[in-house]
């Protein structure tokens, strides 16, 4: 393997695409490494439907959706190492890879893209008190084992957490014949998407606890039962509301985090809210070879959106290696304003004036609100607006600016709901 | 009869108050909708909710136990778990393309179960 253009790293969603724009972009050759025995990454457990409606024009399931990628990267020049995981990545871009088919493998290319995803926040994340037995899963393990391993992981189960993993698990063990005895959310809104609610929780009669929280988990081998309790407006739980739900599992369905150890050793920048790697318009990083894409740079809720920022992940990574990307010299910095949590890509490069492409800005807001408008201004002036008749932090938005109109800027550019 | 049903067509998720005959699937007054998608979707969310199952099947001689299908139309609410059971007695074989039927008609319902997953 020798002249490589792009390595890929992780052959999920994000990979996949990057992959496919790369090619388009005319990237010679390309290497993927993947440490799941098969590609699609998350989506080969996420059976249930709903993805592609905003890329495809059309309803699909997981494995509907990354179908229609590995199908279009059959015959293309891309090498795929699958069971093989990188451990590491050097300064001077030496990728090291370790396989069960090709033993240990160090390989260079013009340019790296990042598409580790993201993992699930554990018990530990979220210190749970109590004992330590087994029946404790986070909602997308227990996913994994039910739907690709044919393994059940419970019969009666609580689950913490009201994303749309946790009540999409509901759903499935009810499909599968569990007794799901309740969801518990912390916030006073429900995480996920109003449907996931009414289609998982409602049709099956699973009751929804806002504002409560498990407090302790009792068991000795496995789990007998969780106590549960209501929170304050400061989420600490309120004494004399711990109730006991009797089950024997638990499943935690309670964010999830980009998986970006592998950089630690290239220095990249990385947001603080995100915890994922700060990149350009170009989804390009601190370290111009790298590009970023997908959940390892912010966690999408919705794979359409993965699949667009990866494209342009994989594009500019292409037009990298072929030396046709300018390294930036000027770059303007995005900031959030009123109820912005956070937005990507942090900052735009405004070397390639000449481009005429439109970006685009996903920011999640702080809290949900009705009624507002969604602004970007730069030195005080407005170059785009438009209204929303809801906004909430479980769902991302965009705005689109022209590279035009910022011409001759050099303070940062803020984005705003009000 | 009244019912008051939880819009899922956008965000929003507008809270709309049905009245009607589910038996002669007749609704006289809607109130709540803020489009014409949130009025269609709640006469046929009162008259005949369905869902798309969406479950796994069991396969044998495949590097995986399990391949992912769903249903390709919209099954009855409370048809779903019947669907369960019948799905969960199928077991089948490779090479299996994605759309291929796996079970037809189940139950009657002029609904196939169709693979989303490949095994070939």
């Amino acid at each position: 393997m020798e002249n490589i253009d792009i390595i890929i790293i992780g052959g999920g969603p994000s990979g996949l695409a990057a992959a496919k724009a790369a090619i388009s972009e005319g990237a010679n050759s390309i290497v993927v490494v993947e440490r799941d025995n098969s590609l699609g990454g998350i989506l080969q457990q996420c059976i249930h439907p709903g993805f592609g409606l905003s890329y495809f024009k059309k309803e699909l399931t997981g494995p509907e959706y990354y179908g229609k990628f590995t199908e279009q990267l059959k015959g293309e020049p891309i090498k795929f190492l699958l069971n093989s995981m990188v451990l590491n990545i050097s300064d001077d871009n030496k990728v090291s890879i370790v396989s069960s088919e090709h033993g240990f493998l160090e390989l260079k290319a013009k340019s790296i893209v990042l598409a580790m995803g993201c993992r699930e926040r554990t018990r530990s994340n979220i210190r749970i008190p109590g004992s330590r037995p087994s029946g404790i899963y986070t909602a997308g393990t227990a996913q994994r084992l039910v739907n690709r391993q044919n393994l059940m992981v419970g019969k009666n189960v609580v689950i913490l957490g009201s994303g749309d993993i946790g009540m999409i698990m509901a759903r499935r063990m009810t499909l599968e014949g569990a007794n799901v005895v309740a969801v518990v959310e912390l916030m006073d809104y429900l995480a996920g998407l109003n449907r996931n609610k009414v289609q998982c929780l409602d049709d099956f009669n699973i009751p929804l606890y806002l504002s409560h929280t498990v407090t302790k988990v009792i068991g000795k081998d496995r789990v007998e039962g969780v106590y549960v309790a209501k929170v304050d407006k400061n989420k600490v739980p309120i004494k004399g509301t711990e109730k006991l739900y009797t089950c024997d599992t638990l499943l935690l369905s309670v964010g999830l985090i980009p998986e970006i150890e592998l950089i630690n050793n290239i220095n990249l920048e990385v947001s603080k809210i995100t915890k994922g790697p700060v990149v350009n318009q170009y989804m390009q990083t601190s370290k111009n070879n790298v590009f970023a894409c997908g959940n390892v740079v912010h966690v999408n809720d919705l794979v359409d959106n993965v699949s667009i920022e990866s494209e342009i992940a994989g594009k500019n990574a292409a037009k990298y290696a072929l030396g046709k990307l300018e390294d930036p010299a000027k770059e303007l910095k995005v900031t959030t304003g009123e109820n912005v949590r956070y937005v990507c890509p942090q900052k735009i490069n405004l070397d390639n004036n000449n481009n005429e492409e439109d970006i685009k800005l996903f920011f999640r807001v702080l809290l949900p609100m009705s009624n507002v408008t969604l602004r970007v201004s730069v030195e005080n002036k407005i170059i785009f607006e438009k209204k929303a008749l809801h906004v909430g932090p479980g769902e991302m938005e965009f705005v689109t600016i022209k590279e035009k109109d910022l011409k001759d800027v050099t303070s940062p550019i803020i984005i705003e709901v009000i | 009869m009244i019912e008051k049903i939880i819009c899922t067509i956008c965000p929003i998720g507008c809270e709309i108050e049905v009245v009607g005959d589910k038996k002669n699937k007749s609704v006289s007054s809607l109130n709540g909708y803020k489009c014409n998608r949130g009025k269609e979707y709640s006469i046929n969310e009162f008259i005949a909710p369905v869902r798309t199952i969406t479950t796994t099947i069991k396969i044998s001689n495949w590097k995986e136990p399990l391949i992912p299908v769903r249903t390709d139309k919209g099954v009855l609410k409370d048809k779903q778990m019947d669907c369960m059971e019948e799905i969960n007695k199928v077991e089948v074989k490779p090479p299996i393309k994605r759309g291929d039927i796996l079970i037809e008609n189940i139950l009657g319902l002029n609904v196939n179960v169709i693979a989303t997953g490949e095994a070939l």
